[in-house]
C-alpha cells in the first residue's frame, strides 16, 4: 500500500522551537504460549487459515472461555519486570464492538482492573550532550485476546474500502496478548522520536529476555501504536493526540513520531486543529494518513466478563515469579558493555538498533565481540538502513556473519572482499564459502603474480618509484593502490607494500 | 410387549428405567411409544421444534445392547428426554427459537448432552422456547407458540414452555430447561409438573447458548420430585470447560427426594411475595400447602426480605445488558441466517439487515435496553446500580438463612393467561417472574412443585428456595409436599388434566 504525502510539514528545528511534544505508547505483545488465551487451540504462526480453531475461539453459540494460566503467569512476569504493582484481584471485561474478524463481536479484555499497573522502564539514548536516561512511566499492562485476521482481496489498497471480498482467518483469534500502555511521556523535547524508538527497543529486549514472546515486529507479535500530541510549552495543557497504527519496525516508530510532530506543528501553526483520530503509517512513503475518527464518545460498553471468574494471584505465586525474572535491562546492558569492551553509549546504540541478540548470536557462533559488533553496527546496519528494513530481517544469519569473520581471520578475505561476500549472501547466492568460491573472491598471496603487478606499477609511475628510492616510504601508498586496482582488489595490500619496498631497495627482502 | 404404550408414556422415569432394566420392555419400545405420542399430539401442543427420531432410536438401541450384554447401566438408562433448543447437540439443529440461527448444525455437544449420553438417557428432540429464552410464555418463539396441555388456548409458561408442555402432555417423562429469571419454575408451575433451578454453577453452561451468563442455569423437569432429582444428579457436577462451574461434590438430591421428610425443618414464608397482584386462588393453594408442610412436622415462620421488591428492576437491567453482548455474535459472518449479501453490500450492511430480519421484537427490545444500560455515562446508574441491588438481595437471603432452612412462596402470582393476551404489555408479562427472580439474582437453588388448581382451573405451583449448594433441601421439602398433596388428591395433580 502506498500513500502520497499531501500534508504540509514544518521543519523539525522549527517544531522544537515552537512546540513541546508528548508521547503515549501502546505496545501489544503476542505471548508465546502453546495454546490460546481461553481455549486449547495451538498458536503456531503461519498455519493454514482456520485450522487452529475450536467452538470457543470461533465464538460459536454456547461456547465458554477458560483462562490460560501460563498467560497469566507471563503477564505477571512482564509486570514485575516493568516494576509494576500486581493486582491481588482483577477481572476481565468485555469490550463490545462489531467487526467481522471478531468472533463474538466483543473482545475479552481488561478494563478498569488491569493485572499490572503503575510501573516504569528506563531508556537511554545518545544526545548531543552525551547519553541521557529517560524514565518512561507505565500506566498498565493488561491481558486480552487477539482478534482474527482479515484479508481484503481485490481493490487497490489492500484495505477493506474498495475490496472485492474479504476472507477471515480465525487462527489468530484468541491468541493471548498483553497490552502495555505508558503514561503520557513528556519532557523529551527534540528527542521524542529517539525516546519512542528506544522505549520499544528496550521493551523488546526485556520481553525477549523474559522468554514470553518472540517479539517479531514484522510478524505482528509485537505491535506499537504511537500517540503523539503537541503543546506550546511544557506548562500548557495536553494537546489533541493522534494514534498512529501499523508502525511495524523500530525505525518506523522513530520516523512516524517525527512525521506526526512535523505534520501537527504545521497544522497548528496554520490555525487548523488536530483531529483526534487513528492514523496509518506508510513505511514506503514515510507518511501517516487519516484513519478512523476517534472520539471520547467511542463507547465500547465495557462490563465485567460474566463467563470468567476473577483472577486473584496469590502473593506467594507472585513472589515465586519474581524469582524467575532475568537480570534487569540496565544491569544486562552494563554487563554486556563490559564483556564487549565498549562504552555505555555504544551499548545503547546496539540496543536501539535491535542488534543485541544478533551480536550475541554471532559471538556464540565463534566470532569475537568486537568483530561481531563491527559487522552488525557497521556494514549490515548501513545496508538495513539503505533498504529501510530492520537489521534482524536482513537475509543473513548470525552464523553466516561469524563464518565471514572467520574467513577474514584466516586471511582468505580482507574487509573489502568480505563485503562482496555479504553482497552475495544477501542476494541469495548461498553460504559465505560458496559465494567466495563462485565469485572467485580470495586474497592473492602467491608472490609470483603479485610481483608482476608490483613491477608493472613501478614501471608505470617512475616519479613515485624515485621518491621511495629517496627514502620517502609514504609514497608507496600510490603504488599499492595501483597494484590493488590491477588485481581487482584481490591482492594482500600489506604484502604488496612489502614487495614494492623490497623491489625499490627501501628495505631488506623478506 | 407386555406393557402398553399408554402405560409406558404415563410411567415415571423411575418406573421406565426399572421396566427396561428388568427387560419387561426395551428402550427402543419406550422411545417408539414416546415418538408415537409426539406424532399424535404435538401438532396440537407444539412442544417440539425438532424431533430426532433416528437419533433417539439409535441411543435406545445402544441402551438395549448394553442391557443385553449385562453391562451396568445408570438409573435413567433408556429414559426419554426432551431437550430445550438452547443446548447444543452435535449435528442436531439448534435454533434457540430464533430465525437468526435457522439451519445451524452445532459441531459439538454441550456438557449437559454429554452427561445425558453417559447416563444412557434417550434424547427425543429439541423443544420450543421463547426466542433466546427471553419471555415467560413461549409466545416469543419465531416458530409459533407452544400450547398448555391443560388448556390449549393458554400459554405453557416460558421460556422453557416446550420442555414443560412435553412433560405435562406425556410426550417425555423428563425434560431439560434453562432458567435465567424463572424459565424452568414458572412453566413447571403453570403446567402442573416439577421443575428445578439448581444452584448457579452446579450444572455446566458449556454448550448452553447464553442469554444472561451470570444468571443462566440448566435444570430438570419431570412429573415427580424423585424423577426431577435423578435428572438433576445426572447433569450436575464440576466441568473444567465452564469457569463458573462449582468444584464441589453435588448435594445428594436423590436421597433428599426419597427422604421426603420435613420434620424439624424451619420454613420461612416470604412476606414480600404475597398480597397485591397475587390471585386469590394462587394464594389459597399456597396457604393450604404451607399448612400441609406444618402438619408434616415443619416449623413455619414469616420472613421479611425487603429487597426482593427491587428484583424485577434489577433483573431487567442485568439480563438485557448481558444479552446485548451475548447476542452480538449473531452477525451472519460465520453461521445461521444471512440477509442482504448481494455481492455489493458491506459487512456492516449484512450484519444490520440480518439482525433486523433475524431477531424478534422482544429480543430487539432487550438488546436495545441492555445496550442503553451499558452505555458510557449510564453504566453506573443502571448496570452498576442493578449489581448493588443484587448484593442487597443476596444479603436478604443470607440473613434469612440465620433463622430458616428454606424460603417458600407461590411460584407465580397468577394462573397462566391466554395466548396473545399480554402480547402488547411487556411489563405485565415480566411480572410473571416476580417470585422467581430473587433466587436467580442470588444464585441459590429453587424448585416449583404442583400446589393444586387456581380459580380458573389451571395449575399453580409452590416454590422452595434454599442456600447456595444446599440443593438437597428444596427436594426434601418438595417431596414432602408432593406426598401430602397426592394423599389429599388421591394421586398426582396431572390426573386432573383433560386428556389429549
Amino acid at each position: 500500500m502506498s500513500a502520497t504525502n499531501t500534508a504540509a510539514l514544518m521543519g523539525y528545528e522549527d517544531v522544537i522551537e515552537n512546540f513541546d511534544p508528548v508521547l503515549g505508547l501502546e505496545v501489544h505483545v503476542e505471548l508465546g504460549t502453546a495454546s490460546k488465551m481461553f481455549c486449547g487451540c495451538a498458536t503456531e504462526f503461519g498455519a493454514e487459515p482456520n485450522t487452529q480453531v475450536c467452538p470457543t475461539c470461533l465464538g460459536l453459540p454456547g461456547s465458554l472461555p477458560v483462562l490460560n494460566r501460563t498467560a497469566v503467569e507471563s503477564a505477571i512476569r512482564i509486570g514485575l519486570a516493568l516494576n509494576c504493582s500486581i493486582a491481588s484481584w482483577c477481572r476481565f471485561a468485555r469490550k463490545n464492538y462489531f467487526y467481522p474478524d471478531m468472533p463474538k463481536n466483543f473482545q475479552t479484555s481488561q478494563y478498569d482492573e488491569p493485572i499490572c499497573f503503575e510501573g516504569w522502564l528506563d531508556v537511554e539514548i545518545e544526545t548531543d550532550e552525551g547519553p541521557r536516561t529517560f524514565r518512561v512511566e507505565i500506566e498498565r499492562a493488561h491481558m486480552e485476546e487477539d482478534t482474527g485476521k482479515s484479508l481484503h482481496v481485490g481493490g487497490a489498497t489492500g484495505r477493506i474500502q474498495g475490496a472485492d471480498f474479504s476472507l477471515v482467518d480465525y487462527n489468530r483469534a484468541g491468541i493471548p496478548l498483553i497490552e502495555i500502555v505508558t503514561k503520557p511521556v513528556a519532557g523529551t523535547g527534540r528527542y521524542a522520536p529517539e525516546v519512542a524508538r528506544a522505549y520499544v527497543a528496550t521493551l523488546r529486549e526485556l520481553l525477549r529476555a523474559l522468554d514470553v514472546s518472540d517479539v517479531k515486529m514484522e510478524q505482528g507479535s509485537l505491535r506499537c501504536d504511537a500517540n503523539v500530541s503537541l503543546r506550546r510549552t511544557s506548562e500548557s495543557p495536553l494537546g489533541t493526540r493522534t494514534e498512529t497504527k501499523n508502525v511495524n519496525s523500530l525505525r518506523s516508530v522513530e520516523r512516524a513520531v517525527r512525521y506526526e510532530m512535523q505534520r501537527q506543528a504545521a497544522r497548528l501553526t496554520a490555525g487548523d486543529g488536530i483531529l483526534q483520530e487513528t492514523r496509518h503509517w506508510h513505511e514506503d512513503s514515510g507518511v501517516t494518513t487519516a484513519g478512523r475518527i476517534k472520539s471520547d464518545a467511542d463507547d465500547y460498553r465495557y462490563f465485567p466478563e460474566p463467563d470468567l471468574v476473577p483472577v486473584a494471584p496469590a502473593t506467594d505465586w507472585v513472589e515465586e515469579l519474581r524469582g524467575t525474572l532475568p537480570e534487569p535491562p540496565s544491569e544486562r546492558r552494563k554487563r554486556l558493555a563490559s564483556q564487549w569492551g565498549i562504552t555505555d553509549l555504544e551499548m545503547q546504540s546496539v540496543i536501539n538498533a535491535g542488534a543485541v541478540d544478533l551480536v550475541l548470536a554471532t559471538i556464540a557462533a565463534g566470532a569475537d565481540a568486537s568483530a561481531s559488533r563491527k559487522w552488525w553496527m557497521g556494514e549490515l546496519a548501513r545496508r538495513a538502513n539503505d533498504e529501510g528494513v530492520e537489521l534482524e530481517t536482513l537475509p543473513i544469519s548470525a552464523v553466516q556473519v561469524a563464518k565471514i569473520e572467520a574467513m577474514v581471520m584466516s586471511g582468505r578475505l580482507n574487509d573489502r572482499l568480505a563485503r562482496q561476500v555479504i553482497d552475495g549472501v544477501l542476494s541469495g547466492e548461498g553460504e559465505p564459502e560458496a559465494v567466495a568460491d563462485s565469485r572467485g573472491l580470495q586474497i592473492v598471496s602467491d608472490d609470483g603474480p603479485l610481483l608482476e603487478a608490483v613491477r608493472a606499477a613501478i614501471e608505470a609511475d617512475p616519479d613515485a618509484a624515485q621518491k621511495i628510492r629517496d627514502g620517502k616510504v609514504a609514497a608507496a601508498g600510490a603504488l599499492v593502490g595501483a597494484v590493488m586496482k590491477a588485481t581487482r582488489g584481490q591482492a594482500d595490500a600489506g604484502r604488496a607494500r612489502e614487495l614494492i619496498l623490497v623491489e625499490l631497495g627501501a628495505v631488506e627482502g623478506v | 410387549m407386555s406393557v402398553s404404550g399408554t402405560e409406558i408414556i404415563t410411567a415415571t422415569a423411575v418406573e421406565i428405567a426399572e421396566l427396561i432394566a428388568s427387560k419387561q420392555v426395551s428402550a427402543v419400545e419406550v422411545a417408539q411409544a414416546h415418538l408415537d405420542r409426539i406424532a399424535a399430539i404435538d401438532p396440537s401442543v407444539h412442544a417440539f421444534l425438532h424431533v430426532d427420531a433416528d437419533g433417539a432410536l439409535e441411543q435406545a438401541r445402544a441402551v438395549d445392547h448394553a442391557t443385553a450384554a449385562g453391562q451396568a447401566v445408570g438409573p435413567l438408562a433408556g429414559v426419554p428426554l426432551a431437550l430445550k433448543d438452547v443446548l447444543v447437540q452435535t449435528g442436531v439443529p439448534t435454533t434457540c427459537g430464533s430465525k437468526v440461527l435457522e439451519g445451524w448444525l452445532p459441531p459439538y455437544d454441550s456438557t449437559v448432552v454429554q452427561r445425558l449420553r453417559a447416563a444412557g438417557v434417550v434424547i427425543l428432540g429439541k423443544t420450543n422456547m421463547d426466542e433466546f429464552a427471553m419471555g415467560s410464555s413461549t409466545e416469543n418463539s419465531a416458530f409459533g407458540p407452544t400450547h398448555n396441555p391443560w388448556d390449549l388456548d393458554r400459554i405453557p409458561g416460558g421460556s422453557s414452555g416446550g420442555s414443560a408442555a412435553a412433560v405435562a402432555a406425556y410426550e417425555a417423562p423428563l425434560a431439560i430447561g434453562t432458567d435465567t429469571g424463572g424459565s424452568i419454575r414458572q412453566p413447571a408451575a403453570v403446567t402442573g409438573i416439577v421443575g428445578a433451578k439448581p444452584t448457579y454453577g452446579a450444572v455446566s453452561r458449556y454448550g448452553l447458548v447464553a442469554f444472561s451468563s451470570s444468571l443462566d442455569q440448566a435444570g430438570p423437569f419431570a412429573r415427580t420430585v424423585l424423577d426431577t432429582a435423578l435428572l438433576h444428579a445426572a447433569i450436575a457436577g464440576h466441568d473444567p470447560m465452564d469457569s463458573t462451574s462449582i468444584d464441589a461434590p453435588v448435594p445428594d438430591v436423590v436421597a433428599a427426594a426419597r427422604r421426603a421428610d420435613v420434620r424439624g425443618m424451619r420454613i420461612g414464608v416470604v412476606r414480600e411475595l404475597s398480597g397485591e397482584g397475587y390471585e386469590p386462588g394462587v394464594q389459597a393453594r399456597f396457604d393450604e400447602a404451607v399448612s400441609l408442610l406444618r402438619d408434616a412436622g415443619a416449623e413455619v415462620v414469616e420472613v421479611s426480605c425487603p429487597s426482593f421488591v427491587y428484583a424485577l428492576g434489577a433483573y431487567y437491567l442485568i439480563a438485557p445488558s448481558e444479552c446485548s453482548s451475548n447476542l452480538a455474535r449473531f452477525d451472519a459472518m460465520r453461521y445461521g441466517l444471512r440477509v442482504g449479501d448481494d455481492g455489493d453490500a458491506s459487512a456492516e450492511d449484512v450484519m444490520r439487515l440480518t439482525r433486523a430480519a433475524g431477531f424478534g421484537p422482544e429480543v430487539k427490545r432487550r438488546i436495545i435496553l441492555g445496550t442503553y444500560a451499558l452505555s458510557s455515562g449510564y453504566y453506573d446508574a443502571y448496570y452498576g446500580q442493578a449489581q448493588k441491588v443484587r448484593t442487597l438481595i443476596t444479603r436478604d437471603f443470607e440473613a434469612a438463612w440465620g433463622s430458616v432452612d428454606v424460603l417458600v412462596s407461590p411460584t407465580t402470582p397468577t394462573e397462566p393467561f391466554r395466548i396473545g393476551e399480554r402480547a402488547d404489555d411487556p411489563v405485565a408479562m415480566y411480572k410473571a417472574d416476580l417470585c422467581t427472580l430473587p433466587s436467580s439474582l442470588y444464585g441459590g437453588p429453587a424448585i416449583s412443585v404442583p400446589a393444586g388448581l387456581g380459580d380458573e382451573g389451571m395449575p399453580v405451583g409452590l416454590q422452595v428456595m434454599a442456600p447456595v449448594m444446599a440443593d438437597e433441601r428444596i427436594y426434601r421439602v418438595a417431596a414432602a409436599l408432593e406426598a401430602a398433596l397426592n394423599d389429599r388428591w388421591g394421586g398426582p395433580l396431572l390426573q386432573k388434566a383433560v386428556s389429549l
